[in-house]
């Protein structure tokens, strides 16, 4: 019954049912709540994209002061040369090379050891108390701030395996930081890997390694490279563990081997800032350094870009 | 494949007072069944009466949920397959397994399809090649995907990729074929095909078939087994089953008129 008054006069109906209603609720005339209603929508939605202006703005002026910082000083003379007290002469060829020695030792520490963890929580461990302990650590070790790790890594590495200041201590260091955020997104990457898969493996009489190996690895490895990738490139950007290392800037020999003492780009980078007191023109060595900088982060996200969007399998 | 089972005798599967729990709740209560070689045996029930649970066991994938407890035994030919001296990687070569959702992996339908026998050491590319080639023409693929091996396996349709997944089954050569309702996310022309195939691999194998539809298992089964609530309720020929069965239940529900 209600339904066919409805269809012959739907308006009128609805109209009327509004009002009972406001009646009841004693609410002011709908018009009025329509207004301020509308009003608030324009508003939230304007104070949303405030906040990304604000973002972009905050971004753009730190690209321009930094980019006009280096205009005249970022060459390929800078970045060929050797480092020296004097501006003019000074390149940043070494602490490119310390950079790459850091993260031929924090590439393969991270790789294996993260994938492993990963790869016993999801895959071997019981699921139980024990294991859910251990992962949510494993989360809040990824919050940990990153000087702590670097005590750590003094206290362990430089002091007592003996390793200074060398790139195997500043190497581990930087791993232990990086570990957690690569198992996390490990796990996520395996997690994600549909169970469906691992059935049908079994299924067919395959035991448990040959499963994660031949089915759960290859499909969830476009997953592991992106979160390791990205985990990378914090590490090659972090500074706190390294100043706690006691890494020096200003190094004059370019590192040949993992025992050698070396230094890192964020560390040229804090160092060259902070001496701007003493000599002007390190500010533009500071800016063409942090250039240098971004344009690898920029280079390794672009690559986990590519690699998450070209090998993830869709199902 | 190995000296400890026979295959030689009709019975090949001989279910002896099965019990199963999942944690507190009991899913199977004191199953006797014997299945014979080369028949088709359609499990039928409603929803949440165990017959998915049942067939799982019978390849012990059941196993892979935590907290299951299982007491009675299992004879495989002879041979109890819960006894420690035999590996269930060995019990699932013997007892392939086709799913409800066709699960391909995302690799080339040959990869798909000589994956089992990969992973049993088989390397000979010939072989292997000879091994994709036989399995697909059983499983009636062939034709359909000859020219696109190197192709990605999930490009194939629906129905296709479940005749993959039975033809990756085959591949391992099995002696039984278990089907978990295979057709059920299938439309009618591919349920078609794939119970066409199971009348065609009876031949060749022992198959066990769980299925929500009455006429499929009318159409393809020689025997039906009817569970009701972790029971199994009544075992015959499938004749009987739709014609005359014992239980007033089963006939309820072989009708249509539950469940």
């Amino acid at each position: 019954m209600n339904y066919q008054m409805e269809s012959i006069k739907p308006k009128e109906v609805a109209h009327m049912k509004v009002k009972e209603k406001n009646k009841m609720l004693k609410i002011e005339t709908d018009k009025k709540r329509l207004k301020k209603r509308l009003f608030l929508n324009q508003l939230f939605k304007n104070l949303f994209s405030l906040s990304v202006i604000f973002a972009l703005v905050v971004l753009g002026i730190l690209f321009y002061r930094i980019i006009a910082d280096s205009i005249g000083w970022l060459n390929i003379k800078f970045i060929t040369g050797n480092l020296s007290i004097f501006p003019e002469k000074a390149g940043i060829y070494g602490v490119i090379i310390g950079s790459v020695w850091l993260m031929s030792i924090v590439v393969p520490v991270t790789m294996i050891l993260g994938v492993s963890t990963a790869i016993y929580l999801e895959e071997y461990a019981h699921k139980g108390n024990i294991q859910m302990f251990i992962k949510v650590n494993i989360s809040n070790l990824a919050s940990v701030p990153s000087v702590i790790f670097g005590l750590l890594g003094l206290a362990v590495f430089s002091r007592l395996f003996n390793l200074g200041s060398s790139i195997l201590a500043g190497g581990l260091t930087m791993s232990l930081l990086v570990l957690p955020i690569v198992v996390v997104s490990s796990q996520e990457a395996i997690k994600a890997v549909p169970s469906y898969l691992r059935e049908a493996s079994y299924a067919m009489g395959a035991d448990k390694w040959t499963t994660v190996r031949r089915v759960v690895l290859p499909v969830a490895l476009p997953g592991i490279l992106t979160g390791a990738i990205l985990s990378l490139s914090r590490a090659i950007g972090e500074t706190a563990p390294l100043v706690v290392l006691g890494i020096p800037a200003l190094l004059l020999r370019v590192p040949s081997s993992v025992m050698d003492n070396f230094t890192a780009l964020p560390i040229q980078i804090y160092y060259w800032t902070l001496d701007t007191v003493l000599t002007a023109e390190y500010a533009n060595l500071a800016a063409a350094t942090i250039v240098v900088l971004l344009l690898i982060l920029f280079i390794m996200n672009s690559v986990a870009i590519v690699i998450r969007n070209k090998f993830e399998v869709k199902f | 494949m190995t000296n400890r089972i026979h295959e030689t005798d009709r019975m090949v599967f001989d279910v002896k007072g099965l019990n199963l729990w999942y944690d507190q709740e009991q899913a199977l209560k004191d199953i006797n069944i014997a299945m014979e070689k080369n028949r088709v045996t359609a499990i039928i029930g409603p929803s949440g009466c165990g017959k998915s649970t049942f067939i799982k066991t019978l390849n012990r994938m059941v196993e892979n949920i935590p907290s299951v407890r299982i007491t009675g035994e299992i004879l495989y030919h002879q041979q109890n397959i819960f006894e420690k001296t035999i590996s269930v990687e060995e019990l699932r070569t013997m007892v392939g397994m086709v799913f409800q959702k066709p699960n391909p992996f995302p690799k080339s339908i040959y990869e798909n399809v000589v994956f089992g026998p990969k992973i049993h050491g088989i390397k000979d590319k010939n072989l292997l090649m000879e091994i994709a080639e036989n399995s697909l023409k059983r499983a009636a693929l062939w034709d359909e995907v000859k020219d696109r091996l190197k192709k990605n396996a999930l490009g194939l349709s629906g129905g296709q990729q479940q005749r993959l997944c039975i033809a990756r089954a085959l591949a391992v050569n099995p002696d039984v074929l278990l089907m978990d309702e295979p057709t059920s996310a299938l439309d009618p022309i591919a349920t078609g095909k794939i119970e066409d195939l199971v009348l065609e691999l009876k031949k060749d194998y022992t198959i066990v078939i769980v299925t929500h539809s009455m006429q499929q298992a009318a159409r393809i089964s020689d025997k039906t087994a009817f569970f009701l609530t972790g029971e199994l309720l009544e075992f015959d020929d499938t004749k009987r089953i739709f014609s005359n069965p014992k239980h007033r239940k089963t006939e309820d529900y072989v009708t249509g008129r539950f469940g």
